[in-house]
């Protein structure tokens, strides 16, 4: 039943336990740190970044393991980039809106950095995609979570737990995702000007995104075209070539706030005008869509999350100080994505590099959960600090 | 298993209670809550010895706490007499998950039932655990809201046992299962603290703990609180009854549809008998004479909506549908899904004893897989109908017989394991929506190593330590080392 397509290279399940099997022994065989490395796309986020001098770099196979497109589900190797993910499903009208900024990401990078992109209005959450993951522990345990349908409740949900663990608690070597049928337009629009982000989504059923930053609305639909003709009369949107500065934009920071909070956050990011770090941005910002707008910040509603820009570390600090005061946090953006602060403090500058800059919730369990797969604590060591 | 195992207490057992430990337990249960509501007469016992499943066990006492203070004082409680606690919602379980085993102390959330807050704009309610599921829904109806999992069972399950169960329903199949809409759970932990896991921003930091309560079963504490997420209703909605000579067809179809690139809202299947039987119990317009119907939804907008009934319309014919009939109007609607969803209602009538089961398999392998349980339940001479969730492939073989015949158990449970094994032996897994809990612990070796069982050990070690929240359920006895086991009555493993 398995048709791989041509686009992609096909790989085999044994292959894909042959490659488990190495990467058990050379954990077993080692005492020192194990460092999952995917594209590198996401490399300093979560934590200091791993010393690869000192550790055992182990990478997850690519290709493709299975797929049939009457199950809408996908099995490939945890290093298959998203963009050879995308054109294998494209080929069947089929998507898994994984969305990362950057598609030579892998696969396994994007499970394990755990963030959504920016569709999760409409299709939910990343952690819904993950239906079974081969991976090995930290000692050496080669395992096998969830299972390879679209419905499961067998034992726990271990799938959840690796989504966003960020490499420490085992590395990833086989996954299968729940795709989706394509749907058949997708259209960036502007909402009308004088109407907040919140009015034009309560006129609408399910839009896929609906974001504002300092120059309007974005809304992004996606279904039957006449269906996107009607929902643009009742709201008022109008279609645009293209979308807010796209996940490949400036953004230095991502911050996740209660959805109820998000009001206040976006004010108070304009309020931050005044101030050094992101007052700056208004006056300074990279180009949007190639039409000379700049922005500082994209918020996206019914979501929580804000993509934050600025041109210093104080900008950055300001920012996640805002998203703190209202319940939330702010991740630093880092890696190859977009150009460096001018005083080259950039990203990583001071007072960014703790992580995820607040306390994790309820650390003994996550303590425990950590010795569980990793007892010894050697992968990853520094990421999501403990 | 090696020894750099940690010390892995949870599967630990507790020797049964004497009288006058009993006593003074009841006693202090009714001053954290107030006598009346900590009880540990033989008759109330009974009530809670069970769920809707078939193994039966003895709570040591039940309370019915009204806050998570009081939770957290009941578990407090239990702990310092030495005793388990199992958390209870409406107890309508099929997988002996609230069944209660080692004399635990049996925390019932049924007085817990408020909806305490919601939020329109947002889409989200603040629920208490006792609130009903179908309760919720209409709570927030007038507000063209509903909440999207819907299992046959929404008039009496709760939304506590949703979401420790993972719990499905016919619109899961678009919209995903309890997993995919709580936010977050206000938890009182195995050591009797408060916390809240999840929340209402997009991602936590660290691991996500949200995720791995959903579905634990009532292993990793009780929940008081819930945040659930709530759906806007579709501008358009259309149910279609397609029915068929042939099983087989009816099966093609279902992997057909999804074939074409169209997921429906929910995509039901019902066999020959069970279809009859439903129709003469509430005359929901179903053929008598068809070998299997389908009853298909598909929602949202307009257009799109037209696209998916031809597409439905198309591949049934294709198939070999007789008919294909679109409901004319809500009054049509709801008497179709009556009819689904009296199915069980519908059983009682014909046979004393039903025993339902409920795994899942690639819906690709649904013709076959259909035609093997019905050879199983041949040879076992057992009457087998189906009524099931077709479009995730999630299979209920529904068992029928009368339990006063002799030998008849063995036969049952034989047919049981050989349509697990069926299942598992075509890629599929255990269970797709009822759990594990006491019902399949000994068949998780036949879908996961010792190694797979060994860090699912550490994740219920992880939020109790201890091994007191609902001790003996989902991991089978051994799932670490050293393990020593009491089993109720009636269970078999
Ligand atoms: C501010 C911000 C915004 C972002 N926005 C988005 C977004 O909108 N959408 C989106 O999808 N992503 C987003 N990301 C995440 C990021 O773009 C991708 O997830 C990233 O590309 C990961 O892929 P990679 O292959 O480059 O992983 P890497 O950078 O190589 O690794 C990332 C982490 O995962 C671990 N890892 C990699 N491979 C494995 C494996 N096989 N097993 C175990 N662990 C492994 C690494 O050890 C490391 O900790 C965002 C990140 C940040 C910081
Ligand atoms: C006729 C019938 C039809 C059914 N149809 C479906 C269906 O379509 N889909 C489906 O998924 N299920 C179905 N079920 C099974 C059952 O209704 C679900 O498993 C439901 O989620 C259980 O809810 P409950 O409140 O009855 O929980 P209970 O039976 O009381 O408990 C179930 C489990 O949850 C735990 N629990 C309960 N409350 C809490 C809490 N507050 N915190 C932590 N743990 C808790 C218990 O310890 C136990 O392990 C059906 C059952 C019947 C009898």
């Amino acid at each position: 039943m398995t048709r791989v397509g041509a686009v992609a290279p096909a790989l085999s399940a044994a292959e894909v336990a042959e490659r488990a099997r190495e990467i058990a022994a050379s954990i077993g065989s080692s005492h020192g740190p194990v460092v999952a490395v995917g594209a590198q796309t996401h490399w300093e986020v979560g934590g200091p970044v791993p010393d690869l001098e000192e550790a055992l770099v182990v990478r997850a196979p690519s290709g493709i393991v299975a797929y049939d497109p009457a199950e809408l589900t996908i099995t490939c190797g945890a290093g298959t980039p998203v963009a050879m993910l995308d054109a294998t499903l494209a080929e069947a009208g089929q998507e898994c809106p994984l969305d990362p900024a950057d598609p030579a990401a892998t696969v396994g990078g994007v499970l394990m950095a755990g963030l959504s992109g920016r569709r999760r209005l409409r299709w939910g959450p990343l952690r819904e995609r993950l239906l079974e993951a081969r991976f090995v522990t930290g000692d050496g345990r080669i395992v096998k979570g969830g299972g390879p349908t679209v419905k499961n409740v067998t034992g726990f949900d271990v799938c959840r737990l690796l989504v966003g663990s960020l490499g420490t608690l085992g590395v990833a070597v086989q996954v299968t995702l729940r795709c989706q049928p394509r749907q058949s337009v997708a259209l960036w629009t502007v909402g009308p000007t004088g109407v907040s982000a919140a009015d034009v989504r309560r006129r609408l059923f399910n839009p896929s995104c609906v974001a504002s930053d300092t120059q309007g609305v974005h809304v992004l639909f996606e279904g039957h075209a006449d269906d996107i003709d009607a929902e643009l009369a009742v709201s008022g949107c109008t279609p645009v070539v293209a979308g807010p500065i796209g996940p490949q934009g400036p953004w230095r920071g991502r911050i996740s706030v209660p959805v109820t909070a998000l009001r206040a956050v976006v004010d108070g990011l304009d309020g931050l005008d005044g101030l050094d770090g992101l007052g700056a941005l208004a006056t300074s910002m990279v180009p949007a869509a190639g039409d000379g707008v700049t922005v500082a910040w994209l918020a996206e509603w019914g979501v929580g999350t804000v993509h934050v820009a600025s041109l210093s570390a104080e900008g950055l600090l300001a920012a996640r100080a805002l998203a703190q005061a209202h319940g939330g946090w702010l991740l630093r953006e880092a890696g190859r994505l977009g150009p460096a602060g001018p005083d080259g403090a950039g990203p990583s500058g001071v007072g960014l590099d703790d992580g995820f800059g607040v306390g994790l919730p309820d650390p003994q369990i996550q303590r425990r959960l950590k010795m569980a797969f990793d007892p010894a604590g050697r992968l990853n060591p520094g990421r999501i600090p403990l | 298993m090696d020894a750099t195992v940690p010390d892995h207490r949870a599967d630990r057992s507790f020797a049964s209670p004497s009288d006058a430990e009993l006593t003074r337990l009841v006693a202090d249960l009714g001053v954290a809550l107030g006598p009346d509501r900590a009880r540990s007469d033989p008759l109330e016992l009974a009530l809670y010895a069970r769920d809707a499943g078939v193994a039966s066990g003895r709570a040591a006492a039940v309370c019915f706490p009204r806050t998570t203070a009081e939770v957290a004082a009941a578990v407090q409680t239990a702990r310092r007499h030495g005793r388990p606690f199992l958390g209870r919602g409406s107890g309508t379980g099929l997988a002996g998950g609230a069944t209660p085993v080692d004399d635990p102390v049996v925390i019932v959330t049924t007085q817990m039932n408020r909806v305490l807050e919601v939020d329109v704009d947002e889409r989200f309610a603040w629920v208490e655990p006792g609130v009903l599921n179908l309760d919720l829904t209409r709570a927030v109806a007038h507000l063209g809201l509903h909440y999207a999992p819907d299992p046959s069972s929404q008039q009496a399950c709760s939304i506590g046992g949703n979401v420790a169960t993972n719990a499905g329903g016919p619109h899961c199949l678009l919209y995903g299962t309890t997993q995919a809409h709580v936010l977050a759970a206000e938890v009182v932990l195995p050591d009797g603290t408060v916390t809240v896991l999840g929340g209402l921003s997009p991602d936590q930091p660290g691991y996500d703990l949200r995720g791995v309560f959903v579905g634990s079963e009532g292993t990793m504490g009780i929940a008081t609180r819930i945040a659930v997420r709530l759906m806007p209703d579709p501008p358009a909605l259309r149910t279609l009854l397609l029915d068929f000579t042939d099983v087989d067809a009816a099966a093609a179809t279902v992997s057909g549809i999804i074939a074409d690139g169209l997921v429906p809202a929910a995509l039901e299947m019902m066999d020959a008998d069970i279809t009859r039987m439903v129709e003469d119990f509430v005359g929901a317009g179903y053929p008598r004479d068809a070998a299997a119907v389908l009853l298909v939804e598909v929602d949202g907008l307009t257009h799109g909506v037209d696209d998916a009934i031809e597409i439905i319309r198309r591949v049934g014919t294709a198939n070999g549908a007789r008919t294909v009939r679109v409901a004319a109007d809500a009054t049509e609607r709801n008497l179709l899904w009556k009819g689904r969803k009296s199915a069980f209602g519908a059983i009682a009538r014909i046979a004393p004893n039903y025993y339902l089961h409920d795994t899942v398999v690639p819906r690709t392998r649904l013709v076959e897989v259909l035609r093997g349980v019905y050879a199983i339940a041949d040879e076992q001479r057992i009457k087998v109908l189906n009524v099931f969730h077709a479009g995730d492939g999630n299979l209920h073989p529904l068992l029928v017989f009368d339990g006063r015949e002799p030998g008849v158990m063995e036969r049952v449970h034989a047919a049981g394991d050989a349509i697990i094994e069926l299942s598992l032996s075509v890629g599929g897994v255990l269970s797709g929506e009822h759990g594990i809990g006491l019902e399949k612990r000994a068949y998780m070796r036949s879908q996961f190593s010792p190694d797979d069982l060994h860090v699912q050990a550490g994740m219920r070690d992880a939020f109790d330590p201890d091994g007191f929240s609902n001790p003996h359920k989902v991991l089978p006895a051994g799932s670490r080392c050293g393990d020593v086991q009491s089993l109720p009555e009636g269970v078999w493993v």
